[in-house]
């Protein structure tokens, strides 16, 4: 079984990295011609790449006041489209561990869950105040709280703003149990999948 | 009893509750691909674990296979790389491979269902966000991550949140030169890209039910272009006539109780459901989209929206869109010229589509400056198209003929978008740079739409050729 302490994920915090817009999707964070690849090692240099070079240099990627965040702040239907890990696995790799947004699409979501990062969803209000705080002074600190379900900000240690934040139940108490990296506990009750291989007609050919 | 299709396909495969809330839900089909599928093997490696069903997973191959020049190795060295791990990796772990050859070969979610894989009550898991597809036949599939893919192989399972349904109906009949495609683009319009998220949509109503079964590919395919989770049509009479002779379909007596029991898993006549929706099927007309998401479409007729006559909270989306297609709000869509018209993919590559397309682009002309596509979604569905000719029309009327595979749906293949070319395309995202050009554009619409901006050489109506 897996050692679950070192799973135990209850927070994450550090800088941000605010991204605008909504409908953000998988093949933006990860162009299509990066999936040609047997490993997801490197892919981290390739997050968002066209758009980077769309932008020109003005891309939040690209910011050096940004460099070295670990969250990301992004808007409505984030992740959607493809159901790509290569989009997730990017962003993991180059620093990012926890992301707060309006809202999410699923499959992204539950890819993210099984890369232990966690996502947390807020107000379209308090999600733009976090981008408009974050712009401001991107020195500051943003903490996603699994424990206590809010988001906050600081700034030198003091606590500048902090909204509720929520995530699927399920996923939160895999999240702080430790248990996210659900493959061992899928596996461990082989003699209940079989019961239920046996008793479905069609796994029988109808027989 | 009253319950709906969903809820008696995820009793059925429920294995246990899992702390926390997620139900571990027994996965009966698992198909596979070269693309998402590498990293799943080389975790199970890692782990040293099995497969312990692989004759309920399945691969082929469509992603990376080029649609012209296909004799290996591939000139493009990480496509080939590819294609040595999924053939290592289905050869070790003893999973059937349609390979480029194979007559079996094509997109995943094409052969699933024509060689009879894909059959009513199953829960379907595949690597693919478009495994919504086999919904068309009642069952309830998912499209996963390759971790969940890795998972499925291990342990022939998923962990699943619960689903809540939203019954889609469409009323009435469609009108000439309306398609499956312009229903689900509508429903995807009306609902918005992220309505369906937490969702599986059941769609029903006269308009689905009169539908045949690749038309209801078509619909079910881009329920994830809604947000959905899922989507599905209950199975019927018309299923049934598709699945039976299939290959891997039932036979003999063991077809009567297959049918029996597909029967009964629709949903009941009084079933319960978290939400509906209604259409009105009589006024769904020829759609287009004109932006960056497959929400952001309009009828043929109708004008692009102005930024500032949508709602606040769309306004910065619609501009952007507008400004990345070239496109002005208030203007017509028609006439937008086209310089690639592409006719394919999983959703709109089926033998019906090429049928309808080859009917309007008979006796005509693609225009001088459009380069025009049409690449089967199999290699079945090459074979029965040759065999009714319809390469050769295609063909006289200046579209390149391919073999199967994903071709330019989402370029990962040697078939790309070239610089801020703009495409007429029958497949499923117009999402930035996903046709293989970062700066390209695609508009989404039905094939027959596609015939018609090929020849007119910009975006025009159909209904004028039929
Ligand atoms: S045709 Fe397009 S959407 Fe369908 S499986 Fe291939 S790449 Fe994905």
């Amino acid at each position: 079984m897996i050692p679950v302490k070192d799973f135990v994920i209850c927070r994450v915090s550090g800088r941000a990295l605010p991204l605008r817009g909504d409908d953000i999707d998988t093949d933006r964070i990860m162009p299509a011609r990066y999936l040609r690849c047997v490993t997801f090692e490197g892919l981290e240099t390739h997050v968002f790449e066209d758009d980077r070079e769309q932008a020109a240099g003005q891309h939040p990627f690209d910011n050096p006041a940004y460099r070295g965040a670990s969250v990301l702040i992004g808007g409505r239907n984030f992740g959607c489209g493809s159901s790509r890990e290569h989009a997730p696995q990017g962003l993991q790799r180059w620093g990012i561990h926890g992301i707060v947004a309006v809202s999410f699409a699923e499959i992204f979501l539950g890819n993210c869950v099984l890369l232990g990062l966690p996502c947390l969803t807020a107000s379209v209000g308090d999600v733009q105040e976090l981008q408009k705080l974050v712009e401001e002074n991107p020195r500051s600190e943003v903490c996603l709280d699994l424990e206590s379900r809010k988001v906050s900000i600081s700034s030198n240690g003091k606590e500048m703003a902090s909204a509720p934040a929520s995530m699927p139940e399920g996923v939160r108490q895999s999240f702080l149990g430790g248990t996210w990296d659900g493959t061992a506990l899928l596996l461990s009750a082989p003699a209940d999948v079989r019961r239920i291989a046996q008793s479905l007609a069609y796994t029988r050919a109808f027989a | 009893m009253r319950k709906n299709l969903l809820q008696k396909i995820w009793d059925a495969h429920t294995v246990r509750q899992l702390p926390g809330g997620q139900t571990q839900l027994f996965i009966g089909l698992h198909l596979i691909h070269e693309v998402t599928s590498p990293q799943a093997f080389a975790d199970l490696r890692r782990h040293g674990w099995k497969v312990p069903y692989p004759d309920r997973t399945f691969a082929t191959v469509d992603h990376i296979v080029p649609t012209a020049e296909r004799s290996r190795p591939f000139l493009d060295t990480l496509a080939e790389e590819m294609m040595t791990a999924i053939e290592r990796n289905c050869r070790e772990y003893g999973i059937a491979l349609f390979n480029l050859g194979d007559e079996r070969q094509g997109i995943v979610h094409v052969v699933g269902p024509e060689l009879g894989l894909t059959q009513p009550g199953m829960t379907i898991a595949c690597g693919d966000s478009h495994t919504s597809t086999h919904g068309a036949f009642g069952a309830i599939a998912f499209g996963i991550g390759t971790s969940q893919v890795r998972d499925v192989l291990a342990s022939q399972c998923l962990a699943l949140s619960p689903l809540k349904v939203r019954r889609i109906r469409v009323s009435g009949r469609l009108s000439r030169g309306s398609y499956a495609k312009d229903v689900i683009l509508a429903i995807i319009r009306k609902l918005g890209v992220q309505g369906g998220v937490g969702y599986a949509y059941e769609y029903a109503g006269e308009a689905v039910e009169a539908m045949s079964m690749e038309e209801r590919m078509s619909v079910c395919n881009m329920s994830i272009e809604g947000g959905a989770r899922a989507g599905y049509v209950n199975p019927d009479e018309k299923t049934f006539e598709y699945l039976k002779g299939r290959s891997y379909s039932p036979r003999g007596e063991a077809w009567e109780r297959a049918v029996a029991w597909w029967g009964s898993m629709a949903s009941d006549r009084d079933a319960h459901y978290d939400d509906e929706a209604e259409l009105d099927g009589t006024r769904i007309k020829p759609t287009i989209t004109w932006g960056i998401n497959p929400g952001q479409s309009v009828e043929i007729d109708e004008p692009i929206p102005r930024a500032n006559e949508v709602p606040p909270a769309d306004r910065a989306s619609v501009e952007e869109a507008l400004q990345f297609m070239e496109l002005k709000g208030g203007a017509s869509i028609s006439g937008t010229k086209i310089d690639v018209a592409f006719i394919g993919s999983c959703t709109n590559g089926r033998l019906s589509d090429l049928r309808e397309a080859a009917r309007i682009a008979k006796g005509n002309r693609v225009a001088a400056h459009v380069k025009a596509l049409v690449v089967p979604g199999s290699d079945q569905v090459r074979r029965a198209a040759e065999a009714e000719g319809l390469h050769e029309i295609f063909r006289a009327a200046g579209f390149q003929w391919r073999d199967a595979g994903c071709s330019m749906c989402l370029a990962m293949n040697p078939d790309k978008l070239v610089g801020r070319q703009v495409c007429a395309s029958s497949s499923n995202r117009n999402f930035k740079g996903r046709q293989g050009s970062p700066t390209g554009r695609t508009l989404l619409m039905s094939p027959a739409m596609v015939v018609a901006a090929a020849i007119a050489g910009e975006v025009s109506d159909v209904r004028q050729l039929l």
